[in-house]
């Protein structure tokens, strides 16, 4: 009896799914690059057509306006490139600062919601419940016309001991002017900032090797805070300040908060701070309850407990959905058009492209800007989270 | 090839909304059934609808002409309101099909921003509100003041220009809209408001207490008001350009909404053209003949128009000044239809 030959049949190409596959990707992609093409043509044929500018030559042009807040010389007559970058420190500016203020904020109150204290945690739901089922739009229009009404006009300024002043026109300090001599004092605190890291370290591998503690708050507050000003204090001081005055219309030195500012920094920090709480209590209840029970089996204290043993566990949990809060508060923060905060979208997507008429070319820069920006702070985390995550050995 | 990937992304967000943009703008309206006039919205005397929802001002009877024109039937118009800042970008992309939003006209606006400037349907300048209390006299003792403004308008740049051409120094701040900034400087923010002399007129009435602000008597720039269309159009161009002129001319041979029947029978004929009784001029626009009676039947001439909604017949009491006709002392002047 022959052995019967098991041979596959052959089948026809088109039955075959590897190849079917491929012919659909091919398919997909010819259809998306024809629809592409077919636009560029279309967009260049009717720009022509409308003799509408276009490239970017109008980077270089003098902008002719002016911008309230701006962190680098900028003046009426600088380009429009300028202000560009005038916009992009400004929006960089809040969202770092609103990214910094809402972290902290977020966890104080993410831990207070789970405190045993009745009050305090009531309270803090209460301010999550609130505050994150506002629209942020209405809540930036609430605090700058909160701040706007609430505080007084020019001539009735409150003077701030110290020097400063505040008014509807925004806070105004005095401004340290650093001197020769001061050089010496920025060093000091280098070479403490330096001594500082050395330092713990050296208590960190001491402590592992012999369960030694050593006071590394105490030393580590000394070496960057004391020893600059002490020799600050030795090379005499050499600091003046710029005092603000009240001038015939405005106060006039000095250095300057303008209300749009602080009323978009308040209300994007507010706003995302309720939503980190959340993301934080989710984080420290994804602990299992065994390891606080086994740190007080211990002898830890809960505020050690919760140092040492839960957070770093939760931010294991917390760091993935902490990110996206980041990348949205930077991009709630062109909001700030509404309140006359001059952001990038105010300066560049509102008044460059109402000027130069070129919609295409500046909404391209500034969406490529965002995308940047929130792939920059992806990265940053995304780094932070593999040098958190769980070590397997 | 970083350019080419710029360009391709360029293209696709522009791609569609660009498709509209062609010519033949007149069939595209007459197929649509009416016609999408880009409008203010939030300044009273030029474009505001009433409580009831229906809109009056100086460019709104401008686009309710144009609709007379067209279609016999002022009311075939969708107003579209926008912002100083998004206005351009909404003529350009074909959102709508003439921009009368108290617009002023300037080179750069008639040329690389893709425009043609049709007429000057008001002539304008910008000046400076205050509170009575700072006692001013004048925009020059200005000096260090803080002065709130609206965002993409000439006013931002004007008001930079004169800052700078008087060394004075001067704090901006930037409003997206006008309703913004003027609560902005009712709240204290700011010592001044600037934009062109007649929305200052209409503004200040809107304060809560008009009589603690003054207009400063300065008026720092010209400003010619008007009607825009996109570029490569012509015959659009043109039916927006003797839309305003037959008004004009329909004043000045004194024919207004209640005598337009009565005038249809003279036998001046500088007026039998005008109302199309004799020659085709209505047809070489694309139009009826009787397109210029339609305007006034529906509209009035105009005069008429400018009293009722920013003269003597408004709230606002502007004089004529310098949009007075040109035998009485004015800039408004029409060619003649013939």
């Amino acid at each position: 009896m022959a052995a019967v030959e098991h041979t596959r049949p052959k089948a026809p190409l088109i039955y075959n799914p590897k190849v079917r596959g491929m012919a659909y990707q091919a398919v997909l992609c010819a259809v998306i690059v024809f629809l592409a093409w077919s636009a560029i043509r279309n967009a260049a044929e009717n720009l022509a057509r409308a003799k509408i500018a276009t490239g970017f030559g109008f980077w270089e042009n003098t902008a002719g306006f002016d911008i309230s807040q701006a962190l680098i010389e900028y003046s009426t007559t600088s380009s429009y490139g300028r202000a560009f970058w005038v916009g992009l420190i400004n929006t960089l500016v809040v969202a770092a600062l609103g990214i910094v203020l809402a972290t902290i904020l977020g966890f104080l109150i993410g831990i207070a919601r789970l405190s045993k204290n009745w009050l305090l945690a009531r309270m803090a739901g209460f301010y999550v419940e609130i505050i994150r089922n506002i629209p942020l739009l209405l809540q930036l229009l609430f605090w700058y016309n909160a701040v706007l009404k609430a505080l007084p006009a020019m001539r009735e300024s409150l003077s701030i001991p110290g020097g400063g002043f505040l008014n509807n026109r925004g806070l105004f300090l005095p401004q340290p002017l650093f001197q020769a001599g001061s050089s010496y004092a920025l060093i000091a605190l280098g070479v403490g900032v330096v001594a500082a890291i050395v330092y713990r370290t050296w208590a960190k591998r001491r402590q592992m090797a012999t369960g030694q503690q050593a006071p590394v708050l105490w030393v580590t507050l000394g070496l960057v805070i004391a020893l600059p000003l002490a020799v600050l204090g030795l090379s005499g001081f050499p600091i003046a300040f710029n005092y603000p005055e009240a001038g015939r219309f405005n106060i006039r030195g000095g250095m300057e908060l303008l209300p749009e500012f602080m009323a978009l920094l308040f209300g994007l920090v507010i706003y995302t701070a309720a939503f980190i709480a959340e993301v934080v209590r989710a984080g420290i209840l994804a602990v299992a309850r065994g390891q606080t029970e086994a740190a007080y089996s211990l002898g830890l204290r809960p505020g050690q407990t919760l140092r040492l043993v839960v957070i770093p566990q939760a931010m294991r949990v917390i760091i993935p959905p902490l990110t996206s809060q980041y990348l949205n508060l930077t991009k709630n923060s062109t909001l700030a058009v509404a309140i006359g905060y001059p952001d990038l979208v105010q300066i560049f997507a509102g008044t460059v492209l109402n000027q130069t008429g070129q919609a295409v070319e500046v909404i391209v820069i500034t969406m490529a800007v965002y995308l940047t920006i929130s792939l920059v702070t992806s990265a940053l985390m995304n780094l932070y989270n593999r040098r958190m995550a769980l070590v397997e050995r | 090839m970083k350019s080419l990937v710029v360009r391709v992304v360029c293209a696709a967000v522009f791609g569609l909304a660009a498709s509209a943009a062609s010519a033949q703008t007149l069939n595209t309206i007459k197929q649509r059934g009416s016609l999408n006039c880009g409008s203010n919205g939030t300044l009273a005397g030029f474009g505001l609808p009433d409580s009831q929802g229906r809109w009056a001002g100086l460019d709104v009877d401008f686009c309710k002409a144009l609709a007379a024109a067209i279609f016999n039937d002022p009311t075939k118009v969708k107003f579209v309101p926008l912002t100083a800042k998004d206005r351009f970008t909404a003529l350009q992309s074909g959102e709508v099909d003439v921009l009368a939003r108290n617009t002023t006209w300037t080179s750069s606006r008639d040329t690389s921003l893709g425009l043609n400037f049709s007429v000057v349907n008001y002539y304008d300048g910008q000046g400076f509100m205050v509170r009575k209390s700072l006692k001013l006299n004048s925009a020059l003792e200005l000096g260090d003041a803080a002065v709130c403004v609206q965002q993409g308008t000439t006013t931002e740049l004007n008001l930079a220009d004169y800052f700078r051409a008087n060394k004075m120094k001067l704090k901006t701040v930037t409003f997206a809209t006008a309703t913004e900034a003027v609560k902005a400087y009712d709240a204290g923010r700011c010592d001044a408001y600037t934009t062109d002399a007649s929305g200052l007129a209409g503004e200040r009435l809107r304060l809560a207490q008009a009589n603690d602000h003054i207009i400063l008597q300065e008026i720092i720039s010209k400003e010619p008001l008007g009607p825009a269309v996109r570029h490569g159009d012509d015959q659009w161009f043109d039916i927006v350009k003797w839309t305003h002129y037959a008004m004009v001319n329909a004043e000045e041979l004194g024919i207004t909404q209640a005598n337009v029947d009565e005038q249809k029978k003279s036998d001046n004929p500088d007026i039998k053209r005008l109302l199309g009784s004799e020659g085709k001029h209505g047809e070489a626009l694309g139009l009826s003949d009787d397109w210029a009676y339609r305007i006034i039947k529906h509209v009035g001439n105009y005069g008429e128009a400018f009293e009722r909604n920013v003269g003597q017949g408004s709230t606002l009491k502007i004089a004529r000044g310098l949009n007075a006709l040109w035998n009485k002392g004015g800039l408004q002047f029409a060619p003649s239809v013939r």
